[in-house]
């Protein structure tokens, strides 16, 4: 079972999410002084969206430069992304850029701070997706 | 107009905004996303519409136009009343501006509508639908119940929460529509331009929403406990309120439950944006994919978990153009 890491702004929706996973988690700060977390295991990376109209600025300032580190991307997996449906064609689009950037699934996606199916869903997902990754890894 | 100045000047010193000096960055993330994202009803080829237009019977024309008229009645309100009435209650100057670019594009919004109307309808029926949405018991209750909340000597956390209620829960009844016209392939440039105020809408929402949690932090665990009490007991009555205008408008087309299911979903989409939890269970809120689909055409629905499994697409084109995002 590997871990998760996350990212959430001060509105707290992804932080939210998180805490209704049930699921340790460490959180990516949203201080750009203070330390980054630094994963010792494969991760799922959570994160919300911030696209304008166009997709720009879709991945909050603070995971990218948690991601610019090398070590850190290595343990990257699989990424979940917040959003809302009312942006149209860029809701999510965070997992998306991040699934391509650092070539991993984007494993799925939720609105705001997610509904209690989403929960659900996720749990259960990645319960499936960590028992795949042992056995293709092992 | 001179005594103002004079009272301000006594009490307080006039400050010209620095928007290099920020006490929170989220009013510079909100203001950059408000301002990329400006756009006006022209940009729209409306006109394209006019053919499918002429295919809706009266009766779907007539509920078009209403509709309409209802949405730039919530829109007036939060272009004249409600915006303006949260700047008392900014608590940063940029905060304010913001604001003002808020109740600006509220204005567009309403504006939009009469470009609607100009292009696809004649002048009898508009004039018809706007008085219609003067006498409507429905319409008028929610704006009434609303206005109540934004009326001066409010309590100004509760004017965010009737705020957040109209920009995340009170259009949706309205938006249904040109949504599910869009899914049938009908008026589609007309719903373009309503996703362009979907978004909009989506940014004041989330925002209001924003400042109202972190205003709420300050209070003793009593008071926060009372604007949630306050909070689930306004998005009830309005709900029933929703629930009538609903029936009146959709029970002809037979949508009405399908437009309930996408009111319960948004009502605690509203919610979420306050900090809160969701009032309707996840029965209730199981949208018409189709609609959902119209709300966010193009996107990927990315579920590798629920799906088969077998492949997962990563995306070809990403829009990243961000210098810090060098690897």
């Amino acid at each position: 079972m590997g871990g998760l890491v996350y990212y959430s702004s001060q509105s707290g929706n992804t932080a939210r999410f998180v805490e209704r996973l049930g699921l340790p988690a460490s959180r990516i700060p949203i201080s750009p002084d203070a330390a980054m977390p630094e994963p010792a295991m494969p991760y799922v990376l959570i994160c919300p969206t911030y696209a304008d109209g166009e997709g720009r600025g879709a991945v909050a300032k603070q995971v990218i430069r948690f991601l610019n580190d090398p070590a850190r991307r290595a343990l990257i997996r699989g990424v979940i992304a917040g959003g809302n449906r009312n942006f149209g064609p860029t809701y999510a689009l965070a997992g998306r850029v991040i699934a391509e950037k650092c070539n991993v699934p984007w494993l799925s996606s939720f609105e705001l701070a997610g509904t209690d199916t989403d929960i659900a869903r996720i749990r259960a997902g990645l319960d499936r997706f960590w028992g795949m990754e042992c056995s293709i890894t092992a | 107009m001179k005594d103002i100045v004079k009272t301000a000047a006594t009490t307080t010193v006039p400050r010209a905004i620095n928007w290099n000096r920020l006490q929170d960055d989220k009013d510079l993330e909100v203001w950059n996303r408000l301002t990329v994202n400006f756009w006006l009803p022209e940009k729209v080829p409306l006109s394209n519409d006019v053919q499918s237009w002429a295919t809706l019977r009266p009766a779907e024309r007539e509920l078009t136009i209403r509709v309409f008229t209802g949405l730039t009645l919530l829109d007036t309100i939060q272009n004249s009343v409600g915006a303006p009435a949260l700047l008392a209650d900014a608590q940063t100057p940029h905060e304010e501006a913001v604001l003002t670019n808020i109740a600006f594009m509220e204005a567009v919004h309403a504006r939009s509508y009469s470009s609607i109307f100009s292009t696809l309808c004649l002048t009898k029926e508009v004039d018809e639908a706007f008085r219609w949405s003067e006498e409507n018991p429905h319409l008028q209750a929610k704006a009434r119940l609303v206005l109540e909340e934004y009326a001066a000597g409010a309590d100004p956390l509760k004017r965010k929460i009737a705020s957040v209620f109209l920009e995340s829960f009170l259009f949706y009844s309205g938006f249904y529509l040109p949504m599910y016209w869009s899914s049938r392939a009908k008026l589609t440039n007309t719903a373009d331009l309503i996703r362009l105020i979907i978004r909009d809408e989506a940014v004041h929402g989330y925002y209001i929403g924003y400042k109202f949690q972190r205003a709420q932090e300050r209070l003793p665990e009593a008071e926060r406990a009372a604007l949630k009490d306050f909070a689930f007991a306004l998005i009830f009555d309005l709900y029933e309120i929703e629930a009538k205008y609903t029936e009146e408008l959709y029970d002809g087309l037979g949508l009405t439950e399908d437009v309930k299911a996408f009111l319960h979903y948004n009502a605690n989409k509203a919610l979420m944006n306050l900090g809160y939890e969701p009032l309707f269970p996840p029965a209730a809120c199981e949208v018409n994919p189709a609609i959902l689909a119209a709300l966010s055409p193009d996107s990927e629905n990315h579920d590798f978990f629920s799906g088969s499994g077998s492949s997962y697409v990563i995306g070809k084109a990403v829009a990243t153009e961000d210098e810090d995002w060098d690897f």
